[in-house]
């Protein structure tokens, strides 16, 4: 008899059973090798349903496939390939500079506005795509969803993978521009991977959001791309945090995108002031987005198949 | 010993065209609040694509999972293959279950033949180290070696539905849900798959099977579960199921006649046609194997020369033949006033499945008197038959199946100076 289900039931449980060997029973050809069974439960569950992670790490190599599928498929048949991950901070950064730069003369913290726009398009443009593929990437994949059996998180979490690959790539150029303009390497540079996380996390969180709610009103993909335009202003990418008067710079850091630039700019170029309370706001804008993007979409995952 | 499939009172129910299961805009769901605010709303029509559905399988065998269209086939696998969840009841599986609901799913066009083997293999579920272990079986099972390295979308059609289906044959779960997924390709290669699926069955996995070709259910299962409008009709052994079957599909005799009401002004006027088996039963679908008599009830009020009547059978917008009842006789006889009946039979094995539509004329060299057209929408299907590796298979060009014989003689052993005209 089924049992009532608990309040963070698992629909689709990977269960553990240990076999009894009693003597003298036939032994089924097929199911005798195995020291246990897999038994998945199938039924209807309600509310909130908890997050896997046992079973996204069993479709790991799922998620590195549809990353390395989105990654090739972008650079078959063209004729720049991998140069278009650089081209596009690259040419951000020259207009940039150009027009915020020299003819708005907005301020740059003393550091050479190309380097200093250039440090923040970075993550910035990651973000951008990242954000932008994963928001639609249930709807790109509704063959998958319909016919073929995975968590769904593995989708949204693809394509940001696959963003990651093009920030790599940018990663080449920032080099190459640190040591042309002489950047000096502080101990700070440590910090840098965990900006990179944070701004993975913050990916995640929104493109989790997003995916969800493409797949159930149709309107929100062609939202995206106004939203991450509009996001862009509200971030200091080619303006400086310290354009913003005191008080206010803490309600910069409601956008946890905010604290990755200013923190990538800390990293590298080592600004004077590590912006800590922007960061500590930032990183807890985070952890409240993906969370709450992971328990929407896992309450919504039941009816992506009949949606979508 | 346990099942390796148990149901349990599994349902499915879906809203039809509102609320959850459609999307919708955003403008529209924040309108529906002061909506529902203001009136109360009917709910919106419902559909149970399933209810209280129950039955086990036992470790090894093979089951196939019959119905007609929409009978809630699809939808039980989809719940077995976890994608949608089912709104009552459970299921439980035991051991590693693959479902191939779709042939080459994830298959990209700019990709390579290899690359999307591991893509294929990925989705399906196989790990990298097993897609690299059976890569050689699958690239020899899909012929196509040479081509591995280029994009399928230069493919032909026939070589990327054998690349998928050959990954998809090497999916080595315990357990198989399959739907529809059968022979693709051509006749050799067809009967490469069927091979490979008789011999999944035989290797003593549990297979779920569901399709349309009764001659591959028959073939491949043990064991039939017959679905009708969402709810178990029938769980025994395959021939059993399958004539449930038919009767299922047989039993809808309406549509099978066409009456018209009498015009007294005409000389001559058809009166009723119906469509039938050779024992006069009226009925709409038909297996190759029946005799099809299509026959026409008509008055005739007055002497009337070079009177006859026709029968035209069409298939999908195409005139398959004119009959005409005089088509038999030397100088067509004149016809005396009375009510009579005419009966056109055609004989077995002579059309392929499809659907078809009748039309009825009659009229002289000169004039017409009456035309009704499509008529008696009818359906043969291969029930009988395993269609599967015949070249009158339903989907393969042509109308009808040669009533002309083959015959095949070896002339020599090698071919040598062959003289012309022999």
């Amino acid at each position: 008899m089924p049992r009532a289900p608990r309040r963070f039931e698992l629909a689709g449980r990977y269960r553990r059973q240990p076999r009894l060997l009693i003597p003298g029973r036939p032994k089924n050809p097929i199911a005798s090798v195995r020291p246990y069974e897999h038994i998945t439960v199938i039924q209807a569950s309600r509310g909130w349903r908890a997050l896997d992670l046992r079973e996204l790490w069993r479709f790991r190599e799922l998620t590195y496939f549809l990353a390395w599928r989105d990654v090739k498929v972008r650079y078959k048949q063209t004729a720049l390939g991998a140069a278009w991950a650089v081209l596009q901070p690259l040419l951000a950064m020259l207009i940039f500079s150009i027009f915020f730069g020299r003819l708005a003369k907005l301020p740059s913290d003393g550091i050479p506005y190309p380097l200093f726009a250039f440090v923040g398009v970075l993550p910035w443009t990651f973000f951008a795509n990242a954000a932008t593929t994963s928001g639609q990437s249930l709807v790109s994949n509704t063959n998958l969803v319909s016919k073929v059996y995975f968590p769904r998180l593995v989708v949204p979490m693809a394509a940001v993978f696959a963003a990651l690959v093009d920030l790599a790539i940018g990663f080449v150029l920032l080099l190459g521009l640190l040591m042309f303009f002489r950047a000096p390497a502080g101990p700070q540079l440590g910090m840098l991977p965990l900006f990179v996380v944070l701004a993975v996390a913050t990916a995640l969180g929104v493109g989790i959001w997003l995916s969800a709610l493409d797949v159930q009103y149709r309107d929100v993909r062609y939202a995206i791309p106004f939203l991450i335009q509009i996001w862009l202003f509200a971030t200091p990418v080619v303006y400086p945090s310290s354009l913003v008067p005191e008080p206010y710079r803490a309600i910069l850091g409601l956008n946890p995108m905010a604290g990755v630039v200013e923190g990538f700019r800390w990293a590298l170029l080592g600004n004077p002031h590590p912006p800590f309370g922007l960061l500590l706001v930032s990183a807890l804008v985070v952890l409240l987005l993906l969370s709450s993007g992971i328990l929407y979409f896992r309450r919504m995952e039941r009816i992506f198949a009949d949606v979508i | 010993m346990e099942p390796a499939i148990r149901a349990h009172g599994l349902a499915k129910r879906y809203r039809l065209g509102g609320q959850r299961e459609r999307y919708r805009s955003l403008r529209e769901s924040l309108m529906a609040v002061p909506k529902t605010l203001l009136r109360r709303r009917a709910g919106p029509p419902i559909h149970w694509a399933l209810r209280d559905v129950n039955f086990e399988v036992q470790p090894g065998e093979v089951v196939g999972i019959i119905g007609r269209n929409g009978a809630g086939k699809s939808t039980l696998l989809k719940i077995l293959s976890r994608i949608t969840e089912p709104t009552l009841g459970r299921a439980e599986i035991r051991g590693r279950a693959g479902s191939l609901l779709e042939v080459g799913t994830g298959f990209h066009p700019e990709l390579t033949g290899r690359e999307n083997i591991y893509l294929n293999g990925a989705i399906l579920g196989m790990k990298k180290a097993e897609i690299q272990r059976q890569f050689d079986a699958i690239v020899s099972f899909a012929e196509v070696e040479p081509f591995l390295d280029t994009p399928v979308k230069r493919y032909s059609s026939g070589m990327s539905v054998r690349l998928a289906f050959a990954v998809a044959a090497h999916l080595d779960t315990e357990i198989l849900v399959v739907d529809e997924v059968l022979a693709v390709g051509d006749t050799a290669f067809q009967k490469k798959c069927m091979g490979r699926m008789r011999e999944v069955g035989r290797a003593g996995r549990t297979v779920l099977f569901v399709s349309h070709n009764m001659g591959a259910v028959a073939e491949l299962c043990q064991r039939g579960i017959v679905l009708e409008k969402g709810r178990v009709v029938s769980d025994c052994g395959v021939g059993e199921a399958l004539e449930t079957y038919a009767q299922l599909i047989q039993g809808a005799g309406e549509g099978a006649t066409a009456a018209f009401p009498d015009n007294p002004d005409l000389p001559c006027a058809i009166l009723e046609v119906t469509v039938g088996n050779a024992r006069g039963e009226k009925m709409t679908t038909f297996d190759l194997a029946d005799e099809i008599v299509v026959s026409m009830k008509y008055v005739i009020r007055q002497k009337m020369h070079d009177l006859s009547f026709d029968v035209q059978l069409s298939r999908n917008m195409t005139d398959l033949f004119h009959s005409y009842d005089t088509d038999a006789e030397e100088d067509i006889a004149p016809k005396e006033p009375g009510v009579y009946v005419a009966r056109h039979r055609l004989p077995s094995r002579f059309l392929k499945a499809g659907s078809y539509t009748v039309t009825v004329g009659s009229g002289t060299p000169h004039v017409c008197y009456q035309v009704f057209s499509d008529l008696l929408p009818f359906e043969i299907l291969e029930l009988s038959e395993a269609t599967q590796l015949r070249g009158y298979r339903r989907d393969r060009a042509g109308h009808i199946i040669s009533p002309g014989v083959w015959e095949t003689e070896r002339l020599s052993d090698v071919l040598e100076e062959v003289q012309v005209g022999v």
